[in-house]
C-alpha cells in the first residue's frame, strides 16, 4: 500500500477533491479521444489493406487493448518516481542489448529478437525508444541550461553506447530514430547554435564514413534505389514506383473504400504493414491523408502543450522528445512511401499493422499523460 | 552534491525551453506541409500518370489463340483435329530458382537431360514476359497428380489444357496431310507475330503447311485484371477468335488404304487422280511415319532413327521423289511423234534388238535383246519397244522431244496446292549448256526418248500425265483440296490445254494403251485379267544403276538396292476416266508384273462395290 501511493499519486492528497475527474484518473481526455479516433482509422484502413482479413484485425485489436491498458497504467505512474528509476532502466535496457548480440534471435538476416522459450519473444530496442528520452531527460533535467560542453559529451556517451549496439543488429532505422529521441532532449535543453552547426558541418564527413565503413550492401542498395528508383523497376525500386502509383492514382476523392486496385490485387507491397498510407491514399485520395495528417497534427500539438505545461525540466524534456519523436515517425514514414526519403522500416504510427510499436508508442502517450495528470498546482485548464 | 552550489535559474530553463518548443513547432508546421504538398503533388498534378501506371498494372490484354481448322478425307472422315492435352509450362518471371525447380521435375516426371535442353531452348527464345514457356507434353493423370501434390515447392509451374494437334490415322497420311509443329525461330521470321500470338503450333509441312492461313485462323483477345502475381482474376473485354477453317481433301481414306494394302510394305509411292477435277484420291508414299511425333517435339533418338533408316520413311517419294521415267512416257512421244508429223501411225521399223545411229557403231539396245522384227506405233507402245522409240525421238529431235513433255509437264511443277513438291527435269540443249557446258549429243535424244538419261519425274508428274491423256489433253492441276468453305486455291497458272492437230490421235493411243492392259502381247495383260472395266496402261522401269556396254543384266548380282524401280501409269475405263493412278515400287524391277497389279487393286477399289467382308481399313485409326 505504501509502495503503490509512493508510485501514483498519493490518495491522501488534500488538493485531490478539487481535481476535475480526468485529472483524478490521470487522463488526458484530449489525447485519449485523438488516440481512439486513430484506432477507428486503422481499424478501416487495415480491413481494406489485408483483403478483408479478420484474424489480423482481431490480432491487432488485441494489442490494441494491451496498448491502451499500458497506457492507462503508465499514465498513474509519477514523473518523479519515472526520474528516479531511470538510471537503472537505463542500465536494464543496454544490458537487454548486449544480450541480443550475444543470444538473440536471428530474422531476416538481423539479430533483433530475444526469446524466452515458451513465454514471450521481444525487442529491447523497443524499450530503448522510451528510455533513451528518459536518460537525457534525467541527465539534463538536472543540470543548468543550455548544456555545458562537458554534460553535451556526457549526453552523447548516453546515447552512443545503445544506438552502436542496435546498430550491430543491425536495425539501422530504429538506431537512428532512438539517436533523434535522445537528440531531441538535447535540442530542447537548448544546445547552443553553434554546437549545432558545427555537428551539421562534421555529418558530410561522418556520412561518407558510414557509407564506406557501417552500411550493408543492402542499406546501401536502398539508398540508391530511392535517389533512382526507375534503374531497378521489377527489383528494389519496385515497392516505392508501386506505392507512388497508388497514392497518385487516389486522386483527390479516391477509388473508394475496399476500391483500391494496388493493394487488392497485391501490386502494393507491405501495404498492411509500413505502406499502409498507400492504401489509405488510394482508397480515400487527398482528402483522406489530408484528415490523417490533420489528426496527427492535433496530436503533436497536445504533446506540444502538455510540454509546455509541465513543470519541471525532465517532464517538459521528456514530453518534449515523445512529441517530437513521434513527429519524426509520421513524417519519416509518409516521406518514404511516397518518394521523399529512402526506404527504412518506419511503420506509420498507430496505423500500420503490428503490436509491437503500437504498444511502445502508446506507452508514450501514457508518459505524456502522466507527467500532465501529476502536476502540483494546476493551471485553470486542463 | 559538491561544494559549489548552482543555484539553478527554474525561469530562464522554461524559457530557453519554451523557445526551442515554438521553433521545433514551427519546423514540424513546414515539413507536415512538406508533406502535404508532396501529396498533392502526386495525386493532382501526377494523377493521369500514375492511374495510367495502376490501370496498366492491373489490365492486361491476352490473346486467345483461334482452334486450328481440321482435315477431313471427301467421305468427312477425320484426318486432322484438336485433341485436349495436359502440358507443363513454367513462367520464369515466377521462379525464384530454376535450377531448383527443374531438378523437382526431373525427379517426379523422369525428365531426361534431353527435354530439359530443350526446355532451355525455347526459354531463350524471344517472348512477352509472363508468358509460360512449355516443359513436357502430353502429361499423364499420374503425371498430373504429382505436380499437383508438390505444387508449392514448385513456383511458377503450372499445369495448362490446351488443344493438341492429332492424327488418328498416324502415318498413313503424314507424307500427304504433313503436320504441326511448335513455331521456331525459323518460322517466327516468316509469320506476323501479332497473328501467332497464343499459337504455339504452325504448319510444317504437306496441307498443314500449304494451307496454314486458312486453317489457323483469327487470333482473339481478352483484356483481363491481373494481380501482381499474374493470376487472372476477371475477364474485363473480350474479342472471340475466328476459327481455322475445316478442310476437306479429295483423299479417300478407303482408296488409300486399298493402295497402301496393294504396294503390301514395299517401298513405293501410289498417286491416284480424278482426271475430271484433279482431285487426288490417294496419296502413298511408303515408308510413312507418326506425324503425332513432330506435334508436341520429337525426341532426338526417335528422329536419328526415322532420318538415318535406309528406308527414308521421312522421304516423301510422291512429291519429291525423282526417278527416270522409263517407257512410262513412251505414249506421250508417240504423240508427240504424230502430232509434229514426225511419224505416222503406219510407219513401221525393224528391231533388231537394238538401234544404231547412222555412222556411229554404239549400240542403243531394246529391252527384249531378240528384237521384235517390224514394229509399227501401236505394238511399239503395246511391247514397249525401245528400238521404235530410239528411231522416233531421233527423227523428232531433242527441241521438240522437249518442248512435248513440257506441255505434259514433265520437268515442271504440276500441283495447285502441295507443298515443296519437285519440278524435276526435262534436259534441253540450254539446260546441258548451262549445267553441264557441254553441247548436246544425238545419242542423248535416243536415250531421252525411252524417259532415261538425264530425264527426271516424280510419281505425281507421272499421276497428272497419265491424267492429262485420259482428259484428252485438258489440263487439270493436281489438287488435295476439294472444299474449304467456300475458298479456293489460286488456280492461275494453270498451263494451256493441250490441243492435237488430229484429235483422233487421243483416242489411237489410248487404244494402243489399253492394248497394253488388255492385248495378247501387251506387257501388263496378267494385272488385267478378269477387269469388269477396260483399262489404259503403261508399264516401265527405271534403271537405277548404268549398266556397262555389253554386260548382262543380272539382278541377283546386284544388290536388291539396285535392281530397277517398277513403274506403272494407267487409267480406268478406258473411255470413261473416273481415276488414273501412277504407281512406283522402288526395286520392284518389273513394270508390269510388279506395278501394275498395285494399280489394278486401286483401280478396282475405286470402280467396283466393295465385297461385303472387305474391311474398310486395314490399320486401326488410333482414338
Amino acid at each position: 500500500m505504501n509502495l503503490l501511493s509512493r508510485i501514483t499519486a498519493g490518495s491522501t492528497d488534500p488538493l485531490r477533491r478539487r481535481m476535475p475527474l480526468w485529472q483524478r484518473i490521470h487522463v488526458d481526455p484530449w489525447l485519449l479521444l485523438l488516440v481512439l479516433l486513430l484506432a477507428v482509422v486503422a481499424g478501416v484502413v487495415l480491413y481494406s489493406a489485408s483483403s478483408k482479413d479478420m484474424g489480423m484485425l482481431y490480432r491487432q485489436s488485441a494489442a490494441w487493448a494491451v496498448g491502451l491498458a499500458a497506457m492507462l497504467v503508465i499514465a498513474q505512474i509519477q514523473p518523479r518516481f519515472m526520474q528516479r528509476w531511470t538510471p537503472l532502466a537505463y542500465l536494464g535496457g543496454t544490458l537487454l542489448l548486449l544480450a541480443v548480440l550475444l543470444v538473440g534471435t536471428e530474422a531476416k538476416g538481423a539479430q533483433r529478437w530475444l526469446t524466452i522459450p515458451g513465454v514471450m519473444r521481444f525487442q529491447p530496442s523497443e524499450l530503448m525508444k522510451l528510455v533513451m528520452p528518459m536518460a537525457v531527460a534525467w541527465y539534463l533535467g538536472s543540470r543548468s541550461m543550455p548544456p555545458s560542453f562537458k554534460h553535451v559529451c556526457g549526453t552523447l556517451l548516453i546515447l552512443a553506447l545503445p544506438v552502436l549496439l542496435i546498430l550491430k543488429q543491425p536495425d539501422l532505422g530504429t538506431s537512428l530514430l532512438i539517436a533523434a529521441s535522445g537528440i531531441f532532449v538535447l535540442l530542447l535543453a537548448g544546445l547552443r547554435w553553434r554546437y549545432i552547426l558545427g555537428a551539421l558541418v562534421a555529418l558530410v564527413p561522418a556520412a561518407v564514413a558510414m557509407w564506406m565503413f557501417v552500411l550493408h550492401g543492402y542499406q546501401k542498395q536502398r539508398v540508391l534505389t530511392f535517389l533512382n528508383p526507375e534503374s531497378d523497376p521489377l527489383g528494389a525500386g519496385w515497392n516505392i514506383i508501386q506505392s507512388k502509383a497508388a497514392i497518385g492514382s487516389g486522386g483527390v476523392y479516391g477509388k473508394g473504400w475496399l476500391h483500391g486496385t494496388q493493394s487488392h490485387l497485391d501490386f502494393l507491397p507491405e501495404g498492411h504493414t509500413d505502406f499502409i498510407i498507400a492504401v489509405l491514399a488510394e482508397e480515400f485520395g487527398l482528402i483522406g491523408v489530408a484528415l490523417l495528417l490533420m489528426v496527427y497534427v492535433l496530436v503533436i500539438a497536445r504533446g506540444l502543450y502538455i510540454t509546455l505545461q509541465a513543470q519541471d525540466s525532465f517532464g517538459k524534456l521528456l514530453a518534449g522528445s515523445i512529441t517530437l519523436t513521434f513527429f519524426v515517425y509520421v513524417f519519416v514514414n509518409i516521406g518514404m512511401v511516397s518518394g521523399l526519403l529512402p526506404v527504412v522500416g518506419v511503420p506509420l504510427p498507430l496505423i500500420s499493422y503490428g503490436g509491437t510499436s503500437l504498444v511502445t508508442l502508446l506507452c508514450g502517450f501514457g508518459i505524456l499523460m502522466s507527467v500532465h495528470t501529476h502536476r502540483k498546482w494546476m493551471s485553470p485548464t486542463v | 552534491m559538491p561544494a559549489p552550489l548552482h543555484i539553478r535559474d527554474h525561469t530562464n530553463d522554461s524559457r530557453i525551453i519554451q523557445r526551442r518548443l515554438l521553433l521545433a513547432a514551427f519546423c514540424m508546421l513546414m515539413l507536415i506541409s512538406g508533406l502535404l504538398a508532396r501529396m498533392y503533388f502526386l495525386q493532382v498534378v501526377q494523377h493521369e500518370y500514375h492511374s495510367t501506371l495502376s490501370e496498366n498494372n492491373r489490365r492486361h490484354v491476352q490473346p486467345v489463340p483461334p482452334p486450328r481448322g481440321r482435315i477431313h478425307d471427301r467421305n468427312g472422315e477425320v484426318l486432322a483435329e484438336n485433341r485436349p492435352s495436359f502440358s507443363l509450362t513454367i513462367t520464369r518471371e515466377r521462379v525464384p530458382d530454376m535450377q531448383a525447380n527443374l531438378q523437382l521435375l526431373r525427379q517426379l516426371l523422369e525428365l531426361d537431360d534431353e527435354a530439359l535442353e530443350r526446355f532451355e531452348r525455347r526459354l531463350k527464345q524471344p517472348r512477352r514476359p509472363f508468358e509460360a514457356v512449355p516443359v513436357m507434353a502430353e502429361l499423364s493423370e499420374e503425371q498430373i497428380a504429382r505436380i499437383a501434390v508438390n505444387q508449392f515447392r514448385l513456383p511458377g509451374v503450372e499445369v495448362q489444357a490446351s488443344f493438341v494437334r492429332w492424327y488418328p490415322h498416324a502415318e498413313h497420311f503424314a507424307h500427304a496431310v504433313g503436320y504441326v509443329g511448335r513455331i521456331n525461330e525459323q518460322d517466327l521470321r516468316r509469320i506476323d507475330t501479332v497473328a501467332y500470338a497464343g499459337t504455339h503450333y504452325i504448319g510444317k509441312t504437306g496441307v498443314e503447311r500449304h494451307y496454314e492461313d486458312w486453317l489457323h485462323g483469327t487470333v482473339g483477345y481478352e483484356e483481363v485484371e491481373t494481380n501482381a502475381r499474374g493470376r487472372v482474376l476477371r475477364v474485363l473485354k473480350r474479342t472471340d477468335p475466328v476459327a481455322g477453317r475445316d478442310l476437306t481433301l479429295h483423299l479417300d481414306v478407303r482408296l488409300q488404304a486399298a493402295a497402301e494394302r496393294a504396294l503390301g510394305g514395299r517401298r513405293g509411292a501410289v498417286v491416284a487422280i480424278e482426271p475430271a477435277t484433279g482431285g487426288v484420291l490417294a496419296f502413298v508414299s511408303q515408308p510413312g511415319f507418326d506425324p503425332n511425333l513432330f506435334v508436341t517435339g520429337i525426341s532426338f533418338a526417335d528422329y536419328a532413327e526415322l532420318r538415318d533408316s535406309l528406308d527414308q520413311p521421312l522421304f516423301n517419294r510422291v512429291l519429291r521423289g525423282l526417278y527416270p521415267p522409263g517407257s512410262t512416257i513412251k505414249q506421250m512421244v508417240a504423240l508427240a511423234g504424230l502430232d509434229s508429223g514426225a511419224v505416222t501411225r503406219s510407219s513401221r521399223v525393224f528391231d533388231p534388238g537394238f538401234y544404231q545411229l547412222p555412222n556411229h557403231s554404239h549400240k542403243y539396245r531394246n529391252w527384249n535383246r531378240t528384237g521384235d522384227g517390224w514394229v509399227d506405233m501401236r505394238l511399239a507402245i503395246v511391247r514397249s519397244n525401245d528400238t521404235y522409240f530410239y528411231d522416233l525421238a531421233h527423227k523428232l529431235g531433242i527441241d521438240r522431244l522437249h518442248d512435248y513433255m513440257t506441255r505434259f509437264g514433265i520437268g515442271t511443277r504440276v500441283s495447285l496446292d502441295m507443298f515443296e513438291e519437285s519440278a524435276g527435269l526435262m534436259p534441253s540443249r540450254e539446260w546441258k549448256r548451262i549445267n553441264r557446258r557441254q553441247p548436246w549429243y544425238p545419242g542423248e535424244t535416243l536415250i531421252a526418248g525411252i524417259g532415261q538419261g538425264y530425264m527426271l519425274a516424280t510419281p505425281l508428274q507421272l499421276a497428272q500425265s497419265t491424267a492429262l491423256i485420259a482428259n484428252r489433253g485438258v489440263w487439270k492441276r493436281p489438287r488435295l483440296l476439294k472444299e474449304a468453305d467456300g475458298l479456293e486455291p489460286d488456280e492461275s497458272g494453270t498451263p494451256e490445254n493441250i490441243v492435237l492437230k488430229n484429235p483422233a490421235d487421243w483416242e489411237f493411243i489410248i487404244d494402243a494403251m489399253a492394248d497394253v492392259m488388255h492385248g495378247e502381247r501387251g506387257t501388263a495383260r496378267a494385272a488385267a485379267q478378269g477387269a469388269a472395266y477396260r483399262i489404259a496402261g503403261k508399264t516401265g522401269t527405271a534403271q537405277v544403276v548404268g549398266i556397262a556396254q555389253g554386260a548382262k543384266y543380272d539382278s541377283a548380282a546386284l544388290q536388291e538396292r539396285h535392281r530397277d524401280h517398277a513403274l506403272f501409269v494407267g487409267f480406268a475405263p478406258a473411255d470413261d476416266p473416273k481415276i488414273a493412278v501412277a504407281v512406283m515400287v522402288e526395286n520392284g524391277e518389273s513394270g508390269g508384273r510388279v506395278a501394275a497389279p498395285v494399280a489394278r487393286e486401286v483401280f478396282d477399289a475405286w470402280l467396283l462395290e466393295p465385297e461385303e467382308d472387305e474391311p474398310e481399313l486395314y490399320w486401326e485409326i488410333q482414338p
